[in-house]
């Protein structure tokens, strides 16, 4: 029983491994100066640490609930690419018509703007 | 190709959405009628996608998780009948309220299109893709009028609270798949008549499922949303959601209790049981303090709820026939009663207070003669169709034995007669607040009095209605 | 044939509709053109009705025409049984409309509300229409009240005057006690067969009539005989016999047309034909038939001396018609049931002829309605002197004419008759005809001849009426003089109605006296030999003729000497003022008491308001659970749904 978890443990392992090598690899190869800007907390777009009651544009809702749309509807894809061969030739109409209606979609927000940023 | 011939309208549908949609991004705003009537046009070409593939029997498609029944294909035929109505109604409104955009027509096709899945759902899930994408569109039809603060504070009600209903139903489907091991229908109604089948889990299930049942009708206590969001919505919007969408709830509860859950009957017919009794009480008694038109329709509207339960009570052929009957009857009527409140409302001006309907025969004795039709068919006078809904829904409970139920049902009924007169004495014994004469297109003129004769016309020959009812379901 | 049926019953119906509802539109020569064109295609279609049933022997037509409602095993049809009697009360039925549509164009000239006439006249003939031709009790039902509307709305057509208004009153209620008897006893039949079409209806009537039913405890009464007597008090109310006859002579308020449609041709008879049409259950009912002889009778004579002291020319008439209903109960009562309809056939002609003629009188008067300011009208109106006279000699039964066939058989049926109370009714008929012969020519020596007591304006330019109204007349007298002639023979012992009308062997007098029948001659001979009617008809002619021709001053002088039966029947026994001082009076007292203590206090203050009051407040209260916040909604689901687990939980 255990055993059908075997390559779980061993995926585990070698993530944590890799994480760490990739860690240890750049503080040894990197060297260079550290200022104040450089060790501060990274988030995009914004300042790490403000007032929470701050204004920001509404924009990027947009942009991130399109983007989350389109991610998970392609991710889709993936478990599609992996099983074309036995699912064959209906499994690839099929895919042609959920992408078709995904494209109207896409046309859709694109022709309504939603893709300027201005 | 047999499935894809029997989901032919949900198939119809959907292409006709994609070519509405694209078709409408590309049309500037002066010619927007041309989505108007490419709607319309995809409700025939529905229509007739679902008569011309209507089975005889009942016959199941993509793996058992869709079914195709002439009970079905008559509900969605109803449904086209009744958005057809809906878009008609709301044109120069949404034209006068600067709303008119294409969006209103895809939502609300979108919304159909859902209402369709669930009618012959098959599956736990399909009913639940159907359940969503109507949801959905629901909500952003509420939202819809974007600058009106009150809308999207009601859309924001709505998509809260609809998302815990769905998040109940979702609980309690998945209960029922952890005892049956599918989600399939009829193999769960199959599993359910096996002796000793009903376990504690599987009540615990259904105690679930009828929450997303009676929020989806709007049955007391799960019926908060339904007044706010009646009156927070635009009219044309209100009409819709007021309208259609019962159907959706009807199949609901048709699929699952009755069909899939239908050994259950002995567990489930007091839960509804007490829902009907409340939705009853609160839906009329709540209805006589209204002084907004939109807000006293929502509690009609619970009220008869409570009516359309009752059919599910009885548990019979007959009560389910019944409780088509009822709904079907029920969208016709919501259907011209909003359709009513948007005749009174001009730009600038909802109609919305009860005070708007007064001295209305002085302004227009047709049209205050329509609004009476609708008024006396909602509060059960005879010749009325609304007569034989209650008439029908009542005998199937007596049938069943449930006399105290029926007699709650009759008093209450005429409780609410009370709010339904009120409007017709304001019409006709009260003097005008403003009379100016009302306008409408000729079109919306002909088909709001076709709606309001229909009232009359079932009501003379109900036999027509009540034997096609008999003979599709049960 | 449906679609003739159809026709026959809907034209009258469509015209009323478009006479009524676009009056204005299409104006007066509009409204009379269609309407009159409606009620001559019903006529006609009804005469070839009859034609192909009474002469070519076309089956009995019975069937539904369209389902209305299916309650259980009970259906609701609109449905036609068109049969021999139905074909020949159709006939006679927009015979005489037609005719009155005609005479209206005259009458009502100079009227406002013409168009208005038109539309209820023939929605009355309708009414009757849809009456006759059921072939169950459910639309018999409804001919039975459309016709009760209309004649409410036709009595009162002048409404601004306050006696039609209370005539119409006077008429609608006095018929609802008649028709609620009526509706009883449709619901004893429902109970008991649980069918409402004839037919099926019938077939249990001799099993009726050995089951019994218990209405006062300890009183056992056969189910048949109440049922019966039930719908014999429907015909009272509607056939206007005593003591529900009150509302007919009131009724003379309405226009004169509709005097005569109503009361001569159409409504009335609406009792007589019901009766005739339900003989398979009356006839199982010996004691029901008692009962309507007896009544039959007593209107019949009662009603009869009424009319001797009546100085409005209509309510003369009118009392007339009262008791030559009485003769037709009566054969009903005898199971002479087609002597019964004979008579209502012949009677029809010659009563529509008599009110046309009075209404003719009435317009070359200038709505003058009182004889005694009548008087020598002869040379002035010599086509209504000599149509008046045809009908009053068919009225008293002169030898030949057709009341002399339809009364003569009557009476001598009645005589024959073994229903316990046949030999009372025999000699209540036969004084009447005495009676009859008394007042119908006491009216008529007032009216043409004597002294002119008319008013000298209006004599300056008295002339005969216009020709609508005088062809009607002549349309009318014809028939009157010779409809019995023709048809006693093959009407009555021909056997025409032997499929529509049943008779038990032991009651079946029409079939002895046809035994006795050699044609029509050799009636009428035989009558100056052996029928004492014939004598007394003409004694009253002659006593007619001593005390208003010879010596006119004797009258008033045996009126004051038999002072106590004058002031009777000025009275009319009474019975409006029994009606109104003991009914009424009583009612209304009872009413105010109940309306006082019961309604205002315990039903208004406690129930109706308090109860009102409890959900105004109710309302109010739970109104206030909608805050508007979000998670007091989100709370009462988490509650409901919690509700629901326990309530699972205590279940289990």
């Amino acid at each position: 029983m255990l055993a059908n978890y075997a390559p779980i443990l061993i995926f585990l392992v070698v993530a944590t491994g890799l994480g760490l090598v990739l860690l240890a690899l750049g503080f040894a190869l990197g060297g260079g100066q550290k200022d104040a800007e450089k060790l501060s907390p990274y988030e995009c777009g914004f300042e790490a640490f403000e007032d929470t009651r701050m204004r920001f544009d509404v924009r990027y809702y947009l942009v991130a609930i399109l983007f989350i749309i389109f991610d998970l509807e392609i991710a889709f894809l993936f478990p599609w690419a992996v099983s074309l061969d036995t699912i064959g030739l209906f499994g690839l109409v099929a895919m042609g018509i959920f992408l078709a209606v995904l494209i109207v979609g896409f046309i859709y927000e694109w022709r309504k703007g939603a893709l300027e940023w201005d | 190709m047999i499935d894809l011939q029997l989901a032919a309208a949900e198939v119809f549908m959907v292409c006709a959405i994609c070519v509405v949609l694209l078709v409408d991004v590309w049309l500037p705003d002066e010619r927007r009628l041309l989505t108007f009537r490419l709607a319309l046009l995809s409700l025939v070409g529905a229509a007739v996608c679902s008569a011309y593939y209507l089975p005889n029997g009942s016959v199941t498609a993509f793996s058992e998780s869709f079914v195709t029944d002439p009970a079905s294909a008559v509900m969605k035929i109803f449904a086209y009948l009744i958005v057809g109505l809906v878009f008609i109604y709301s044109r120069d409104f949404l034209m006068r309220a600067g709303l008119f955009k294409g969006e209103f027509f895809i939502l609300a096709l979108f919304a159909l299109l859902g209402i369709m899945v669930m009618l012959s759902a098959h599956s736990m899930l399909t009913m639940y893709l159907g359940l969503e994408l109507l949801a959905l569109s629901q909500y952003a039809l509420v939202a819809f009028d974007r600058d009106s603060p009150i809308a999207a504070e009601s859309a924001m009600k709505y998509f809260v609270l609809g998302a815990i209903a769905s998040g109940t139903l979702l609980y309690g489907i998945s209960f029922i798949y952890g005892v049956t091991g599918t989600i399939q229908l009829g193999a769960i109604a199959a599993h359910f008549s096996q002796p000793g089948a009903i376990t504690v889990p599987a009540l615990l299930g259904l105690a679930f499922i009828i929450v997303g049942v009676a929020f989806k009708f709007g049955a007391v206590p799960f019926h908060m949303w339904l007044p706010d969001v009646y009156q927070g919505s635009s009219t044309p919007v209100t009409l819709f959601i007021g309208s259609v969408p019962k159907i959706a709830a009807f199949a609901l509860a048709w699929r699952i209790l009755s069909e899939s859950l239908g050994d259950m009957h002995g567990s489930w017919q007091t839960m509804l049981a007490v829902l009907c009794v409340l939705s009853l009480v609160i839906g009329n008694i709540v209805a006589i303090a209204q002084s907004n038109i939109k807000r006293m329709l929502a509690y009609s509207t619970i009220s008869h709820v409570g009516f359309i339960f009752m059919g599910f009570i009885a548990g019979t052929e007959d009560g389910l026939q019944a409780a088509m009957f009822y709904t079907l009857v029920y969208t016709l009527m919501a259907a011209a009663a909003f359709g009513m409140v948007i005749l009174l409302s001009r730009s600038g001006f909802d109609a919305e207070n009860l005070d708007d309907f007064k001295g209305l025969n002085a302004r227009s004795p047709w049209f205050a003669f329509v609004m009476l039709m609708v008024m006396f068919s909602m509060a059960g006078v005879p010749p009325f169709v609304g007569f034989y809904a209650k008439l029908v829904v009542l005998g199937s409970v007596l049938d069943a034995g449930l006399i105290w139920l029926a007699i709650t049902g009759v008093l209450l009924a005429v409780i609410g007669a009370f709010y339904y007169l009120r409007v017709v004495w304001f019409m006709y014994f009260v003097d005008p607040v403003d009379d100016s004469p009302l306008d409408a297109a000729l079109d919306f003129r002909v088909v709001i009095s076709a709606n309001g004769l229909g009232l009359l016309a079932l009501g003379l020959f109900p036999g027509v209605l009540l034997d096609l009812c008999a003979r599709v379901i049960g | 044939m449906e679609g003739i049926y159809l026709t026959i019953v809907l034209c009258p119906l469509a015209a009323s509709i478009v006479a009524g509802l676009f009056g204005r539109q299409i104006g007066r020569a509009g409204a009379h053109s269609i309407t009159i064109a409606a009620v001559a295609v019903s006529f006609l279609l009804s005469a070839y009705v009859l034609k192909a049933i009474a002469v070519d022997g076309a089956a009995t037509y019975n069937a539904a025409v369209y389902r209305w409602a299916a309650v259980g095993a009970l259906t609701m049809e609109v449905g036609f049984l068109v049969d021999h009697l139905t074909a020949l009360m159709m006939t006679v039925v927009t015979f005489v409309s037609l005719c009155v549509h005609v005479y209206t164009i005259g009458y009502m000239h100079d009227d406002d509300g013409y168009q208005r006439f038109f539309s209820y006249i023939s929605l009355f003939t309708f009414a009757m229409l849809m009456l006759v031709m059921s072939n169950n009790f459910l639309q018999l039902f409804f001919g039975w009240e459309a016709v009760g509307v209309v004649s409410y709305l036709l009595i009162g057509f002048w409404y601004k005057r306050d006696t039609a208004i209370f005539a119409n009153m006077k008429a609608f209620l006095v018929n609802r006690v008649g028709d609620f008897g009526f509706l009883l006893g449709i619901a004893a039949l429902l109970m008991y067969t649980g069918s409402l079409d004839y037919v099926q209806v019938f077939g249990h009537a001799e099993r009726l009539s050995g089951e019994s039913i218990e209405i006062v405890s300890g009183m056992q009464w056969s189910a048949l005989t109440v049922a019966c007597i039930c719908l014999f008090v429907g015909a009272m109310g509607k056939s206007a016999q005593m003591p529900l006859h009150v509302w007919l002579p009131d009724s003379m308020e309405g226009p004169t047309p509709i005097s005569a449609l109503i009361h001569a041709a159409t409504m009335v008879t609406a009792g007589i034909f019901m009766v005739a049409r339900m003989s398979p259950l009356f006839e199982h009912s010996v004691t029901a038939l008692s009962v309507v002889i007896v009544i039959g009778a007593t209107t019949a004579f009662l009603t009869g001396l009424l009319g001797l002291v009546q100085n409005d020319i209509k309510r003369v008439v009118a009392y007339s018609t009262l008791s030559q209903l009485g003769y037709m109960t009566v054969a009903l009562g005898a199971s002479a049931y087609a002597a019964g309809i004979f008579h209502l056939a012949t009677h029809a002609f010659f009563k529509a002829l008599l009110f046309l003629a009075a209404g003719s009188v009435i317009i070359a008067l200038h709505h003058e309605q009182d004889m005694r300011n009548m008087g020598g009208l002869r040379k002035y109106m010599p086509i209504t002197y000599w149509t008046s006279l045809i009908g009053s000699l068919a009225l008293i039964g002169f030898p030949g004419f057709s009341g002399f066939f339809s009364k003569d058989i009557l009476i001598e049926a009645v005589h024959a008759s073994t229903t316990p109370g046949a030999h009372f009714a025999y000699w209540c008929v036969l004084i009447g005809v005495f009676v009859t012969a008394l007042y119908s020519f006491r009216m008529f020596f007032l009216v043409f001849h004597g002294e002119e007591r008319i008013d000298p304006h209006v004599k300056s330019h008295l002339h005969e009426s216009p020709w609508v109204v005088t062809v009607p007349l002549i349309a009318l007298a014809i028939p009157s003089i010779v409809i019995g002639w023709l048809t006693v023979g093959p009407v009555l012992f021909g056997g025409f109605f032997d499929e529509a009308i049943f008779v038990l062997e032991e009651h079946d007098v029409v079939g002895e006296l046809g035994a006795e029948f050699h044609g029509s001659l050799a009636f009428v001979t035989h009558a100056f030999v052996a029928s004492p009617a014939l004598y007394l008809a003409a004694a009253g002619v002659l006593v007619a003729w001593f005390l208003y021709m010879y010596r006119p001053g004797l009258p008033g002088q045996i009126s004051e000497k038999i002072d106590v039966i004058h002031r009777l029947l000025v009275n009319k026994y009474y019975f409006d003022w029994f009606n109104e001082n003991v009914l009424a009076r009583g009612t209304r007292c009872l009413g105010g008491g109940l309306s006082r203590f019961g309604d205002q206090m315990v039903i208004d203050g406690g129930i109706v308001n308090g109860s009102a009051r409890v959900v105004a407040l109710l309302s109010i209260v739970v109104r206030n659970l909608q805050s508007g916040y979000l998670y007091h909604y989100a709370f009462a689901m988490i509650i409901g749904l919690a509700a629901l687990i326990g309530w699972l939980v205590v279940e289990l």
